[in-house]
């Protein structure tokens, strides 16, 4: 049997041209083909490795031509229902979103050689709303259909890709469905909200569930279901749950509630300022929130996400510079005691945190890297180099407001 | 029955974080005792150093004990040192927030005996239900206080919760910081299997705004969810009775324009509310009993009892016929509904 030729979408952001260098690297995979409809910046184009780029819109038939040519068998759709990765691409992320899948599925569906379709969704499908309940599994839908934004793209992606699975049944459908995805290296509308400024702003009263999936292993899935042999929609998420409140304040931030009416026109103001944003159903999930169940993930398709909710934003967190730092506080709840006479309790877990937090580079570049990323054996061959190595962005932690994110989002 | 009732300020619940100490709960440690500083205070020099050596334990007491519990408890706060689960409970919230106040209201303003607590196994899920009044449902925290201070293994108790307290602001993220989740069936399903405490309240509003001169009289169980959640993870049934709840707040009338406009179930009239405004809010401190019945097992009904409408019916009718006789037991054993 000859190896598979994988065709991935989207390659100018991170999770495609992270994915496109992890599956050139693959034994079983032949060839690997990125696309996307402008040229990958050099940082992606490193991150994709041996993988060949062509510069193809997706929503061009054009794409049917390269699939053909190549004989393409495997093809993950990896830029659906992605986030916008700046504000003013807000307005074509539908139609890329959107439309671009359909004409995706309409070139594999002339094809002949397609066999494999991972096509990535959301968890945003759900909705998020207070009446909803806590924990969503697969066959559960949205009770509350968002109006707009990515929610509702993916709800109707979803339901293109179900049209393509009834007129070709031979070709095996695997539709993950990812939590928010973060890291160090990822840019969306969720990296941006925490990074904005010190205060962040949220909504009063209010304090949601986030669920997050580390950048790594959301690659990690797309690879396994692309190579794997499950067929279906499954959740995808780190384990655990962080709270809205907890996770800005986990990042040194403070927050800064405002009136969820308010909120926004906030929005919509530093949107205008051009200073970044979030989409209203963003500012839905900010107040409602939601958790995946996955077993699924676990049993069926056999992957065990190695970075935990906390321990994802944590490994974001560390990029950006806090305005408070855990070892200000303690410092301060050291000196209060004192001067009211008492003794501070002992700062239990949370000192590594700390002088991780409060201290420079070096301290980071002497913590062991505690999530080492591969190799389960017989998983991936040894010696898999992971496209976008921990160290290298260990060095960026230093920088001012640790923004490679910023400029890459210009 | 209208008489102002006695209010001595200091059994009101207070709002200030008083920490806990889970190693001496039974401290009688007032948190302004007025013992003078034993030990002179320590210098505020240098507070930083002391910080890379935490000192070995020092057994502090009385209020410098409290206070740096507190401190350490907004410490974690502040730097979000803390974890919830994924139904948003948050034990260290709960265990130094909202519990404290709880605990006085249980102990000295409602005076509450726990009855049948030996009744909850000390692991596993099990389904507690139980009668609703009070209109204010403090019954239900009450219940969860009783089973978290009094039993032996200090278990959670997860409360399950109407859509209308999860969707208002400010209430809704505290009370799934204690760990309420939404009235449903995945969510019950999925605490039990995960072998949680889950109390449930099938009465729901028809049982808290029920008009006083009904009281402990038990309103319609529902359709029985409570049952199917219970007959799927096959978890016993506990029946909680609660008497006294039913006084705090008398219910003797309901403004049902003002409850239509702002959206509320209705808008309860009591003899000090809304005549006293704030003032109202303060519960009359009747003598509760709160009873945890034998619990009813539900794993010997075969596999697919669960959609058999005979079996829920009868299970629900025979939950709720033994809370109705222990109601009427208890309230002969209570007597007066003041003094106890």
């Amino acid at each position: 049997m000859t190896g598979l030729v994988v065709l991935v979408t989207g390659v100018t952001r991170f999770l495609g041209s992270a994915l496109a260098g992890r599956l050139a690297e693959h034994p079983a995979v032949d060839r690997v083909i990125g696309v996307d409809a402008a040229l990958p910046e050099p940082a992606a184009r490193s991150r994709m490795g041996a993988a060949d780029f062509a510069r193809v819109d997706i929503r061009n038939p054009l794409v049917a031509r390269v699939i053909e040519a190549a004989g393409v068998d495997t093809v993950v759709h990896a830029s659906a229902s992605s986030t916008p990765a700046s504000s003013a691409a807000r307005s074509m992320a539908k139609e890329m979103n959107v439309l671009g899948t359909m004409q995706l599925l309409a070139a594999c569906q002339r094809s002949e050689s397609v066999r494999n379709l991972i096509v990535r969704s959301t968890g945003a499908v759900y909705g998020a709303s207070s009446r909803d309940p806590a924990v969503f599994t697969e066959e559960m839908s949205a009770r509350s259909v968002p109006p707009s934004g990515t929610g509702r793209d993916a709800i109707d992606i979803e339901a293109y890709v179900r049209g393509f699975g009834r007129r070709r049944p031979d070709v095996r459908i695997a539709v993950p469905r990812l939590a928010e995805v973060i890291g160090p290296t990822v840019v969306t509308p969720l990296t941006r909200y925490f990074a904005l400024s010190p205060a962040v702003p949220m909504v009063l009263g209010r304090d949601a569930r986030l669920q997050l999936v580390h950048e790594m292993d959301a690659v990690g899935v797309l690879e396994h279901l692309a190579l794997g042999e499950f067929s279906g929609t499954v959740n995808v998420a780190g384990d655990g749950a962080i709270m809205l409140a907890q996770a800005i304040h986990r990042a040194g931030r403070v927050p800064l509630p405002v009136p969820s009416v308010a909120l926004d026109g906030l929005s919509r103001a530093v949107r205008t300022l051009r200073l970044g944003g979030f989409s209203p159903s963003q500012v839905k999930l900010l107040s409602a929130g939601r958790m995946l169940d996955t077993t699924r993930l676990r049993t069926e398709v056999g992957f065990h996400p190695r970075f935990s909710t906390i321990e994802a934003f944590d490994d974001f967190a560390s990029m950006l510079r806090p305005a408070v730092a855990p070892a200000t506080v303690r410092r301060l709840e050291v000196r209060i005691a004192g001067t009211l006479g008492a003794v501070a309790m002992p700062d239990g877990s949370a000192a590594n945190r700390a002088n991780l937090r409060a201290g420079s580079v070096d301290v980071i570049d002497a913590l062991p890297d505690p999530y080492p990323h591969p190799v389960e054996a017989g998983d991936r061959p040894a010696g898999d180099e992971q496209p976008t190595g921990r160290p290298r962005l260990v060095g960026i932690t230093g920088d001012a407001a640790g923004t490679p994110r910023r400029r890459r989002s210009r | 029955m209208t008489n102002v009732p006695p209010t001595p300020p200091t059994s009101l619940p207070p709002t200030p974080p008083l920490p806990r100490t889970p190693p001496l709960p039974a401290t009688p440690s007032p948190p302004a005792t007025p013992s003078p500083p034993a030990t002179p205070p320590l210098p505020p020099t240098q507070p930083a150093q002391r910080d890379e050596l935490p000192p070995a334990a020092p057994v502090e007491t009385g209020w410098k004990r409290s206070l740096a519990g507190s401190l350490a408890f907004v410490r974690r706060r502040m730097t979000g040192d803390y974890e919830v689960d994924d139904f948003g409970y948050d034990p260290d919230f709960t265990d130094h927030v909202v519990e404290p106040p709880l605990r006085l209201l249980y102990e000295k303003w409602f005076r509450i005996e726990a009855l049948g607590l030996e009744n909850i196994a000390d692991t596993g899920g099990a389904l507690l239900v139980a009668n609703h009044s009070g209109t204010i449902a403090i019954d239900a925290l009450m219940a969860a206080v009783a089973v978290r201070e009094h039993h032996p293994q200090h278990r959670a108790l997860r409360m399950l919760g109407a859509d209308l307290i999860f969707q208002t602001p400010f209430l809704g993220p505290i009370i799934r910081k204690t760990g309420s989740t939404l009235a449903c069936n995945p969510d019950a399903e999925r605490l039990l299997s995960s072998g949680e405490l889950v109390s449930v309240f099938p009465e729901g509003f028809k049982g808290v705004g029920k008009p006083y001169s009904q009281r402990y009289k038990l309103q319609r169980f529902g359709r029985g969810g409570f049952v199917t959640a219970a007959l799927k993870t096959g978890v016993p049934i506990i029946p909680v009775s609660i008497v006294g709840a039913e006084e705090i707040y008398p219910l003797i009338g309901n403004i049902k324009p003002l409850a239509r406009a702002l959206g509320f179930p209705y808008f309860p009239v009591t003899p000090t509310f809304p005549l006293l405004g704030p003032l109202g809010a303060i519960p009359l401190p009747s003598k509760w009993i709160i009873e945890f019945g034998e619990p009813i097992p539900t794993d010997i009904y075969p596999e697919h009892a669960a959609e058999d409408p005979m079996v829920v019916f009868n299970l629900t009718d025979q939950v709720r016929e033994t809370i109705q006789q222990t109601l009427y037991r208890l309230l002969l054993r209570r007597g007066h509904p003041f003094l106890g």
